[in-house]
């Protein structure tokens, strides 16, 4: 794990501990990452990844231990402030949670209209730039129902991205999503990255898109409830003494044959 | 084909022991061991024995004999925690069995994980529990209530956060699509009390004041909680349905992230709408229900339509039509706080949807006869 400092770490996060009731799914969790990295929360599943992203999201207090966010203390902040970070946050949902009762264009044009004083207009144009990013353009005018999995969750990035945010969340992006579509969304977290120069932050167990995406990461075990290693996927791989991670991280062989060696 | 019922016997065998099983173990056909076969077989197996399964006579096999084998590998662990341990060789199994057994064992969740229940909980705790977790309820309804009373001085000075579309889709949604069921509902009460009435009151031979009867107690009570109660049913449980969708979709959660206030984006407009809408079906109800009961009494006494009509207007004073109309709003507010109320409560399961729709009616129906209850008590208290 790199030192954590907050004044050059989009995010930092320390002595995290989180539960839901008296039940604690992680503890004493410290981690930072950095301006423009591409960052893994991994481990299996019910590890409380997921979790761990509520609490940096503000959707879910943590027990003890604080979230630094450009050096801030998230958590430690007024609620109308908080309110006011989240907004420099995009989040991709797993279910992609699109507002159903919108169309596609409508769901990205929402936080404009609520949080910008832009005329309908603008907030057309930025709708249609933002769409055109994740190539969703032609689907502006359709109903969630009506889109994939694929352009559900390309729609979801849209719509995150409409705020122009700072730092992207991605919870399970590949979930649901057969190889090459998974592909074709590792490459266009990339492209975010290098073209709009936020910080990501990705909650998945997929192996090949973390090893594809990924620069720093942090592995979650759930049996000891914390964090077993940290590292990027790749240096996890071919590096880590961990049994756990170790077995985790065999199972690539086992997958589909969406090889990320590039 | 002929079906061999399958066969087991325990043969001892110098210091070890065979199992040897022939047959068919086919599910279907020959049926499944039940657990306490294995318990027979292995009882009298001594600690340190090398059990070894014998399949040479096996015939056709499938589930049924895999199921027989895990019955035996539990009660080997059974003995082997009564401090008796023996080994079961299952070398000699078909290959494919031994996979499926193989996996069985690995995709077992430990028990550790699966139980997290803890010490059983007392019946004093389980009433404290309760009693907390209503209190929270409580306060949690209350802030809503607080906080849709504050954010109404915001509604009517257009500083809501919500979209003025929205608020014309849910109006015309519980105002103009809600007339028909509200029309039947209505003229059916009419009907029925002038039924009632005519009865009664044909024996005095006064059956001109049905329509005071009627008149009063429709534009008194009956408009304002019959098209309550048909409100709480309609929409009242499709607001609870509809947030408890959009909680299990993670909607609400990509509103909260964004900051976009829940309350301001979807309980305020549900709240505005039925509050606007509750008084004009109100007044339709009432009308309808009026009409109801004048064709029930010109047709079963006799009274002449226009001697009905003149009465009623002699009956219902403007106070009875303002008790009405001032019902409706409140029970408009509370169908609608009581539907967005459990909606926001409810869990991410699809069978916590149809709960919250379920809860949103009762909750919502015993609200409005609870409240007009008390509007009955406070009229009284002050003579109107």
């Amino acid at each position: 794990m790199g030192p954590i400092n907050p004044a050059s770490d989009r995010l930092s996060v320390s002595g995290l501990t989180l539960a839901y009731g008296k039940r604690t799914v992680q503890r004493d969790l410290s981690f930072s990452v950095r301006h423009g990295s591409v960052f893994a929360i991994m481990g299996g599943s019910g590890c409380g990844k997921s979790t761990v992203l509520k609490s940096m999201i503000g959707l879910l207090r943590p027990t003890a231990g604080t979230i630094l966010i450009d050096g801030e203390d998230y958590w430690a902040a007024a609620e109308e402030r908080r309110a006011q970070i989240s907004r420099r946050f995009g989040i991709v949902f797993q279910s992609s949670a699109l507002w159903s009762s919108m169309t596609v264009a409508e769901n990205v044009a929402l936080p404009l209209q609520m949080f910008t004083p832009l005329s309908a207009d603008a907030i057309a144009v930025l709708v249609r730039l933002k769409l055109s990013l994740v190539g969703l353009r032609a689907a502006s005018g359709r109903m969630p129902a009506d889109l994939s999995g694929g352009m559900r969750k390309r729609a979801g990035i849209a719509r995150a991205l409409a705020l122009d945010p700072d730092i992207l969340f991605f919870d399970e992006p590949s979930a649901g999503l057969d190889p090459v579509t998974a592909k074709r969304l590792d490459d266009l977290i990339l492209e975010l990255r290098d073209g709009l120069g936020v910080t990501i932050v990705i909650v998945s167990h997929d192996l090949p898109s973390l090893f594809a995406t990924c620069d720093d990461g942090i592995f979650l075990d759930a049996d000891s409830g914390t964090a077993i290693a940290h590292g990027a996927p790749r240096t996890l791989r071919d590096g880590c003494d961990n049994p756990t991670v170790r077995a985790f991280m065999g199972r690539e062989r086992l997958q589909d044959g969406r090889s990320m060696e590039t | 084909m002929t079906v061999r019922d399958p066969e087991w016997r325990l043969e001892q065998a110098g210091p070890d022991a065979v199992l040897r099983l022939a047959g068919d173990w086919i599910a279907q056909d020959t049926g499944v061991r039940d657990t306490s076969v294995a318990r027979r077989v292995l009882t009298g197996v001594a600690g340190g024995t090398r059990v070894r399964i014998d399949t040479s006579e096996l015939g056709r096999w499938d589930s049924a004999l895999v199921a027989f084998i895990e019955d035996l590998r539990e009660q080997r662990t059974a003995a082997a925690r009564s401090g008796h341990a023996f080994i079961i060789d299952e070398a000699e199994l078909p290959r494919a069995a031994r996979r499926l057994l193989a996996l069985a064992a690995e995709s077992e969740v430990p028990a550790a994980k699966v139980s997290e229940g803890g010490p059983p909980v007392s019946l004093l705790s389980r009433i404290g529990s309760s009693v907390i977790s209503v209190s929270h309820g409580t306060v949690a309804a209350s802030a809503l209530v607080g906080d849709v009373a504050l954010r109404s001085g915001a509604a009517l000075t257009g500083r809501l956060r919500s979209r003025t579309g929205d608020v014309f889709l849910l109006m015309r949604d519980a105002g103009a699509r809600a007339l028909g069921i509200v029309a039947i509902t209505n003229a059916l009460v009419g009907g029925i009390l002038a039924f009632v009435g005519a009865v009664q009151l044909r024996r005095f031979g006064t059956q001109i004041y049905v329509a005071d009867l009627v008149g009063i107690a429709t534009a008194r009570e009956m408009a304002a909680v019959v098209t309550a109660v048909v409100m709480a049913g309609r929409t009242g449980g499709a607001y609870a349905a509809q947030i408890a969708t959009m909680q299990g979709n993670e909607e609400i959660d990509a509103l909260k992230v964004l900051g976009i206030p829940v309350r301001d984006y979807l309980v305020m407009p549900r709240v505005m709408a039925l509050v606007a809408m509750m008084p004009l079906l109100y007044a339709y109800g009432c009308a309808v229900g009026l009409v109801g009961g004048m064709i029930v009494t010109v047709s079963t006494v006799d009274v002449s339509s226009s001697a009905y009509i003149q009465e009623t207007q002699r009956a219902i004073t403007y106070t009875h039509l303002l008790i009405g109309v001032t019902k409706s709003v409140v029970f408009g507010a509370v169908v609608a706080l009581a539907g967005c109320y459990i909606g926001l409560r409810a869990g991410r399961s699809s069978a916590d949807v149809g709960q919250a729709a379920t809860s949103a009616v009762v909750v919502g129906i015993i609200a409005v006869i609870g409240l007009d209850w008390l509007f009955a008590v406070c009229a009284d208290a002050l003579g109107i």
